[in-house]
């Protein structure tokens, strides 16, 4: 450290720019940013030389073209009418819609794994133990794999529920297991459904209004209100009066099996079941590592400070423990959602239509455009990423550590 | 002036990097191997044997070539490469020549900048059901679940068939054809479209092939070509004169059995000598050696013997010659004379 140089009143020097230790490090990183722009440049350069050599020009005039190709899952309107860009929204919420899925289910999958690794029961902490090892040390891939192999063997397909005496049945007149995806009934919405839906929302909302005056009454006067069955009643009394007293306005729409498939209910492709569970099974190993590392990091003294006071070890955990492990497990659990996020691009492996399979697959190669596709594509992950990364860390901050 | 140093080493390294000039042929030479790019497996058009040697009517040609370029039919890397993945291979100069029943198209001559060199065999896109489907038309399939491999010709044929039919199917996406294999045998698909003649090939490998039957119709044309990347012509009339030298050879009929006679000396049959070096320099003008064409012939035989030992009528393939047969005979198969 200097600590007793005389300051040099005596102008600049460009020397000083070396040898002085206040402009030395300014100096450093002004010549790595010029070498970086330089590097940035060059490979921008060769690009472009590169591209002109072979007769091609950069370009996104073909997002506006017609795809000409279809998509088995939509969850927006789409032919193969539709431009490139449609086909890449569709793609885009496709990659949403597993990624959600995932991470919720990951989240409880974890959690649950995680705390119970830490049970006194022998049996259920080597069970655990079993399936986070077991799921944390083999590629992703593989399980995605093997379970969309699994589905597409195992269960029965379309025809072998037709006839009068048919090989498989329909679970409970309404469910169908096949192996192109399960097919569920749909909801009908008759008039007058609006009002039980809007009772059902309100209903959601009393339920957490509920909960949060019996944590304020616990926390201003130790007096404690049961939160599960009153909670449940509240969510579903309501709605259910309402649906009965208006005389069911809420149909179901049940698949029934008419050509080659199942047709009229909701049908969750085999794909995305596949994804979706192998996401979440492996990506909620890594989730339960994360929730026990942040339970151990609670200090054993207050475990044993909260069973003086005379709580049970579900309370124990529930109010002392797991609120204290939360600022160790957050920003882990960032990270697993970014990855799960990013691992659903390995959805192309068993044919679901993500972003990667529409925009950085298929219309990469109809159209050629493999630059500015996958540009797009970086771009894309880069904003979800980023936007999971900013949600969770304002969720992090209302949970660390209040420090006054 | 270190820094000046630096900005001009990466200054004409940015200039240089553009300026690398396309030679194929020489590089080909240089490395003593042709990069030929194939399909990841379709038996009788190119998939590796027991003992690992690729094999099959695509593979011939590659064969070809290189016997053509290097005297050698066995100097051959094969690349094995998906129908995403083919285009990125031949443009990045992974490979050299790309045979993979790859559909000659408007935009890939033109917008992708590739060069066919010639058809190799002429097909047209069907649909495989099960017998037990009970189907018989393709117009029949309305509602179907149908497989096929992404990225191709195929899946914009099938979209635009179905449009123009006004009915509906629900696409699966696959990436290879093992995979469709597996997808149509285990139900999880009712129909699988690609080229007929995959198709046949496909089907050849079922255990019971007589229980899945082809559709009637064929809904799209399918000139298969391989082909090179556009701006090295020379290049190019290696690839496209070793097609068409395999073509004139058996409709001038020359054989792998009788080549050895008509090459020792000039016989009384002009183009057959220009052909085979024997008369004139062809090969000189190509670049190559004045046994080029004999050498390529040799390596697997005419066009005609070629398609009979891999997906002709004797073969587990079953094709019939149809649309390929010599223009001749009534077919497609037309060289351009070696003069």
């Amino acid at each position: 450290m200097s600590t007793i140089t005389d300051p040099d009143k005596g102008g600049f020097r460009v020397s000083q720019l070396l040898s002085d230790t206040r402009y030395r490090a300014i100096t450093f990183q002004v010549i790595a940013l010029f070498l970086l722009v330089a590097a940035f440049y060059y490979l921008g350069n060769n690009l472009v030389q590169n591209l002109r050599a072979a007769g091609l020009n950069f370009s996104y005039g073909f997002l506006d073209e017609a795809a000409g190709y279809d998509v088995g899952q939509s969850l927006i309107p789409y032919t193969s009418q539709s431009s490139n860009w449609q086909a890449a929204k569709v793609g885009i919420l496709n990659t949403l819609l597993v990624a959600v899925l995932g991470c919720f289910t990951a989240t409880i999958l974890g959690v649950t794994a995680g705390v119970l690794r830490l049970s006194k029961n022998w049996i259920v902490s080597r069970l655990m133990a079993v399936y986070v090892e077991a799921f944390r040390n083999v590629p992703v891939l593989i399980w995605i794999l093997i379970i969309y192999a699994i589905m597409t063997v195992s269960l029965p397909a379309p025809n072998a529920f037709r006839g009068d005496d048919p090989a498989s049945t329909m679970l409970l007149g309404m469910f169908a297991f096949t192996n192109r995806g399960i097919y569920i009934p749909a909801p009908v919405f008759n008039p007058g459904s609006m009002v039980v839906v809007g009772v059902f929302i309100a209903s959601i909302i009393a339920m957490f209004a509920y909960r949060a005056y019996a944590k304020k009454l616990l926390f201003d006067t130790g007096k404690l209100l049961p939160t599960g069955w009153p909670s449940l009643a509240i969510l579903l009394v309501p709605a259910l009066l309402v649906f009965f007293i208006l005389g069911r306005p809420i149909g179901l729409d049940i698949p029934v099996l008419s050509g080659f498939n199942f047709g009229g209910g909701i049908k969750i492709g085999a794909p995305l079941i596949a994804l979706w569970f192998a996401l979440s099974i492996y990506t909620g190993a890594f989730i339960a590592e994360n929730v026990r590392a942040g339970i151990q990091a609670v200090s054993e003294g207050q475990t044993e400070a909260a069973a003086a006071l005379g709580l049970r070890p579900r309370r124990i955990m529930n109010l002392v423990v797991l609120p204290q492990a939360m600022r160790v497990i957050i920003p882990p659990l960032i990270s697993q959602y970014l990855n799960l996020t990013k691992n659903s691009s390995l959805a192309i492996a068993v044919g679901y239509a993500d972003i990667t399979a529409t925009l950085g697959g298929i219309t990469l190669n109809q159209t050629g455009r493999a630059i500015e596709c996958v540009l797009l594509l970086m771009l894309f992950y880069l904003t979800i990423s980023l936007a999971i990364s900013a949600i969770m860390n304002v969720y992090n901050n209302s949970v660390k550590l209040k420090e006054r | 002036m270190k820094k000046s140093l630096i900005f001009g080493v990466l200054a004409v390294a940015g200039l240089s990097a553009g300026a690398a000039a396309a030679a194929t042929l020489d590089d080909v030479k240089a490395r003593g191997k042709l990069n030929c790019g194939v399909t990841t497996g379709l038996v009788g058009f190119a998939a590796p044997d027991a003992n690992g040697d690729w094999q099959g009517f695509d593979v011939a040609i590659c064969r070809a070539v290189a016997a053509a370029v290097l005297g050698d039919q066995n100097a051959v890397e094969f690349v094995p490469t998906t129908g995403k993945t083919r285009f990125t291979a031949l443009s990045s100069g992974e490979i050299d020549l790309l045979a993979r029943n790859t559909t000659w198209t408007f935009s890939r001559d033109v917008d992708l900048k590739f060069e066919f060199v010639g058809v190799n065999y002429y097909d047209g896109q069907g649909f495989m059901v099960p017998k037990a489907l009970g189907v018989s038309s393709a117009k029949d399939l309305d509602g179907a679940t149908i497989c096929v491999q992404t990225g191709t010709t195929t899946e914009l044929n099938l979209a635009d068939y179905f449009r123009k039919n006004n009915i509906s199917y629900e696409p699966v996406p696959i990436e290879t054809n093992a995979e469709g294999n597996q997808q149509y045998l285990a139900g999880a698909c009712d129909a699988y479209t690609t080229d007929m003649s995959g198709l046949a090939s496909t089907r050849a490998t079922f255990e019971t092939p007589g229980d899945h039957i082809l559709l009637p119709e064929i809904i799209s044309k399918e000139p298969l070509a391989p082909l090179v990347r556009h701006g090295d012509s020379e290049w190019g009339d290696v690839a496209r004169w070793t097609l068409n030298a395999l073509i004139a050879a058996e409709e001038m009929g020359i054989t792998s059995a009788n080549i050895g006679d008509l090459s020792a000396q000039a016989g009384d049959a002009p183009e057959v000598n220009r052909l085979l070096g024997t008369e004139g320099n062809l090969g000189e003008m190509l670049g190559l050696s004045a046994d080029w064409a004999k050498n390529a012939i040799m390596a697997g035989g005419n066009y005609g013997e070629i398609f009979e030992k891999n997906i002709g009528e004797a073969s587990p393939i079953g094709l019939a010659r149809g649309l390929n047969a010599q223009w001749t005979d009534g077919g497609l198969l037309y060289s351009p004379p070696f003069r």
